[in-house]
């Protein structure tokens, strides 16, 4: 029993303090809610119209971000990895600008695919890029990536001028959460069925990611574990993307932070790792929606700055044997 | 004894296609009042010409200060810190704030409190940390960081702004105040003739601190010396166009695939002319020939970006 | 004369020299021996002020050497290292010329060509002085350093691991080449080294360092015993006599 709590309540402490800032997500806003008049048909219509999607889709995408970011760490057995430094972001973000010029009446769950297609063959042909790398350090993975992805980017912008849309590209990618309305967010709820299917996965990934002998040694499909491990990262970031747009550094902080806590043990880590990204998220989204109160400061500028700063932190004062 | 001169024909190569390519940007498909059109043209050839020599020399010298050919300013992030810079100063003084009407004095301010963040943040940087990938990806965040945070204070400005993020995804090359133009004229052939004269010093410091220090130069001083001029060249090309990335990195990168001989009173012209090229004469294509005026810099930010790519997967060190 | 008094180092609290005193008077050769991590290459680095000792000072006819001016130290002492990767395309030539920088400040007159090329003839370079280094084998590109540091005319020469990548044949002409150095033309050299055969076959003195601390400082005759060099080396070394001259055996 005291073993249980030992172990259990530092996570149900935090499990609490989710709730409490979902609590605060769902109160703050530009028409005040609260107990009083959540039973008004107004207050109920703008909080089951706006005010819930929104929180859910701050936490759908901040767990499931945090927990690609950790599947791509282990694919690629580098912690620096994730999908905004590895080009998935980035050929999501082009594929969202294709499949608007080519076909923009598809339907919903066709353009997600189509997107999320796009950001696994950018992700494919980064991991390409790596495995042809003659000298692999630690820090040249993610330099490519981020370089790789700064590539794309150009080209999506280059296409967007060239067609007149880059006021509509600027506003799709900046990870804005204020135009997340009922009927607008729920696709991210395949985004919650594939975190999930992480938590039933993840050693394998594991041993994928010690290397292609030791994994088929122990009897795990080397390239088909890894491609579905591509594929459920792509699928994050395909919707995600799609949805609110780039969310920089989510994958790469949340789970060193969690590894610099609690060492290394992936299974034991993934449903803190679900936990501080939800939690970061809607901790960055209130902030940016108090600062300027009644105007907002979108999500991804906030997460920008706030991942810069640890990825940074983690760059020059890290010990060593993390990098 | 031959490559020596082939070194120099290919100077006078390339200034005969600057040449070429500024007549053709001045005259070519001209409609409309003369009197019009070529005063625009003429101050437009003037600031990218400006910006495509700074950026070619101030990355040449960072590569000479640095002892590879990776690191560049902009992508170590000087010219988003010189954005912030500004940013913050509107910020905090007010965007009504007009400088006592001196372009000159709040470029000066801009640039010097530009100067003091460069020489405490990178000083320390370039002397204590050896490794190479640490130092760039260091750099990438910074500038990351940088950027990030002007957006921030950007729209905490006009929050009802929508397309801020714009200015951050490219330069764009709009008239800048001809003031600016020749105050940066000015400042850039200063630079230009102080970085001529000690063309022999940064021969030296090409060979690596150990072999300077041993010829007798004082290495941090030199280092001290070498990112002032950086700074300020790129506080002249980001304060003229915006950020572009990479044009410094082809300039240097092509100045050092065409010069024969690797010493700087060839690369400095060779690295200025290469950055004048690739705008004069890619914006003469582009607008001219495939009709897209505005795509320069981003067409320049994919092709650097596409051979930094190449450049950083083929040598580990350089 | 050099002067090394009291001179102690340390890396994150790891001693690397400790409580140094030695004194390198004029002309010869001195090698400087050890093991992996015996302070070798810090002691040179600190006598030539790459690198700033914790404690103590190095003197220089008699003068404290850091109140000397780089630019006047460059003209008597100069220092070669093992870490001089070029990113650029030099000719031989311009590399040599390099050397007199610290006299004519890159703009070269005909007494710095003069130079040049006695230091290209002495090393052997004549024939290569066009070609760009990074076409040059190894052995060459050492030997066109060697000649940037002669060409500086210093009195002094301190060269760390000058054999590093050389070949037998290459490393023997390289040590006869710095023999001849410190006779002809009458300088002093000071250069680190793995070899102890080679060290005792060319210097006129040995000096053994062991994890930071001077172990000896003299002739090569006395220092070549299998007492002392098992000391210095910790490992079991016999010593043989050779044409006369004495032969450490270590190999097995």
């Amino acid at each position: 029993m005291q073993y249980l709590i030992r172990e259990k309540m530092p996570f149900l402490l935090s499990c609490i303090a989710l709730l409490l800032l979902a609590c605060g997500s769902l109160a703050v806003g530009s028409y005040s809610i609260g107990f009083d008049n959540l039973t008004t048909s107004k207050g109920l219509d703008l909080f089951e119209v706006s005010r819930l999607p929104r929180t859910l889709a701050l936490i759908l995408c901040g767990a499931s971000l945090s927990v690609s970011g950790l599947i791509m760490q282990m694919l690629t057995q580098n912690h620096f990895v994730e999908p905004s430094t590895a080009g998935s972001m980035q050929s999501a973000a082009l594929g969202m600008l294709g499949i608007t010029l080519l076909w923009p009446e598809a339907p919903i769950l066709f353009k997600m695919g189509f997107i999320s297609l796009a950001s696994l063959a950018g992700t494919l042909v980064f991991l390409s890029i790596l495995s042809r790398l003659s000298l692999k350090t630690a820090l040249i993975v993610p330099l490519i990536g981020i370089m790789f992805g700064a590539v794309i980017s150009a080209l999506t912008t280059f296409i967007a001028i060239h067609f007149d849309l880059l006021q509509s590209l600027s506003a799709w990618t900046s990870g804005d959460f204020s135009g997340v309305l009922k009927g607008r967010y729920e696709t991210l709820w395949i985004v919650a069925v594939v975190t999930v299917f992480a938590f039933i996965v993840a050693d394998r990934f594991t041993l994928v990611g010690m290397g292609k002998s030791f994994a088929t040694n122990l009897g795990v499909n080397y390239k088909r574990t890894m491609f579905i491990g591509v594929l459920m990262v792509a699928i994050v970031s395909g919707i995600v993307v799609a949805t609110v747009g780039i969310l920089p550094f989510l994958g790469l902080i949340v789970p060193n932070i969690i590894r610099r806590l609690r060492g290394d043990n992936v299974r034991h880590n993934l449903p803190w790792i679900a936990l501080l990204g939800a939690g970061l998220v809607l901790l960055c989204d209130l902030i940016g929606r108090l600062i300027l109160y009644p105007f907002e400061l979108p999500l991804g500028t906030i997460l920008g700055v706030i991942g810069a700063a640890i990825f940074l932190y983690v760059l020059i004062r890290g010990p060593s044997e993390v990098i | 004894m031959k490559l020596f001169k082939q070194d120099y024909h290919r100077i006078a190569g390339l200034s005969a296609l600057m040449l070429i390519s500024a007549l053709l940007f001045l005259f070519m498909d001209i409609q409309g009042s003369l009197s019009y059109a070529l005063p625009r043209r003429f101050w437009m050839l003037m600031t990218i010409m400006i910006v495509g020599i700074s950026s070619g020399i101030a990355t040449l010298l960072f590569h000479t200060i640095t002892h590879n050919r990776i690191l560049t300013p902009a992508v170590m992030g000087f010219e988003s810190l010189y954005i912030l810079i500004k940013t913050a100063l509107v910020f905090w003084l007010g965007s009504s704030f007009n400088w006592f009407g001196s372009t000159i004095l709040k470029f000066a301010v801009e640039s010097s409190i530009m100067l003091g963040f460069v020489l405490m943040l990178y000083r320390g940087l370039f002397q204590k940390t050896e490794d190479l990938h640490r130092l760039l990806l260091i750099g990438i965040i910074f500038g990351v960081l940088f950027a990030s945070i002007s957006t921030l204070l950007q729209r905490i400005l006009e929050p009802a702004e929508f397309d801020i993020l714009q200015g951050r995804l490219f330069a764009k090359l709009t008239l800048p105040d001809p003031s600016l133009i020749l105050l940066c004229l000015g400042l850039m052939s200063v630079l230009i003739g102080i970085t001529w004269r000690q063309r022999y010093l940064f021969d030296v410091i090409a060979l690596g601190r150990t072999q300077a220090l041993s010829l007798g130069i004082d290495h941090s001083k030199a280092v001290t010396k070498i990112l002032i001029l950086v700074s300020v060249f790129v506080a002249i090309s980001t304060a003229l166009i915006g950020p572009l990335t990479f044009l410094g990195f082809l300039a240097a990168t092509l100045a050092y695939q065409l010069t024969h001989n690797h010493k700087h009173y060839l690369l400095i012209p060779m690295a200025g002319l290469l950055g004048c090229i690739f705008l004069v004469a890619g914006q003469v294509i582009l607008e001219h020939l495939m009709g897209m005026a505005g795509a320069l810099t981003i067409v320049i930010e994919f092709i650097g970006g596409i051979l930094f790519l190449t450049l950083l997967m083929k040598k580990g060190r350089l | 004369m050099i002067e090394v008094q009291n001179l102690s180092k340390s890396y994150q609290g790891n001693n690397v020299l400790e409580n140094i005193n030695v004194k390198f008077e004029r002309g010869g050769i001195t090698a400087i021996v050890g093991g992996n991590g015996a302070g070798k290459s810090t002691l040179l680095s600190i006598i030539s002020q790459l690198e700033e000792a914790d404690t103590g000072h190095v003197l220089f006819d008699g003068q404290n050497i850091g109140s000397i001016s780089r630019e006047l130290l460059a003209k008597h002492l100069s220092i070669l290292r093992q870490d001089n990767h070029l990113v650029g395309r030099l000719t031989v030539r311009d590399l040599v010329s390099f050397g007199r920088y610290p006299y004519s400040k890159g703009r070269l007159t005909q007494e710095d060509q003069n130079h040049v090329d006695t230091a290209l003839r002495f090393l052997d370079l004549e024939s290569l002085q066009h070609r760009y280094l990074d076409a040059l084998s190894g052995g060459q590109r050492q030997r066109a350093f060697v000649a940037m540091v002669m060409c500086q005319d210093t009195d002094y020469v301190l060269l760390d691991e000058p054999l590093n990548n050389l070949d037998m044949k290459h490393s023997v002409a390289m040590m006869k080449m710095i023999r001849r150095l410190a006779d002809e033309q009458n300088r002093t050299v000071l250069i680190v080294i793995h070899d102890i055969n080679f060290a005792a076959a060319y210097a006129d003195r040995i000096l053994a360092l062991k994890q930071g601390k001077l172990i000896c400082h003299d002739c090569p005759k006395t220092i070549m015993n299998s007492e002392t060099l098992e000391l210095i080396f910790d490992t079991p070394v016999k010593v043989e006599e050779h044409d006369g001259r004495p032969l450490a055996v270590y190999y097995r």
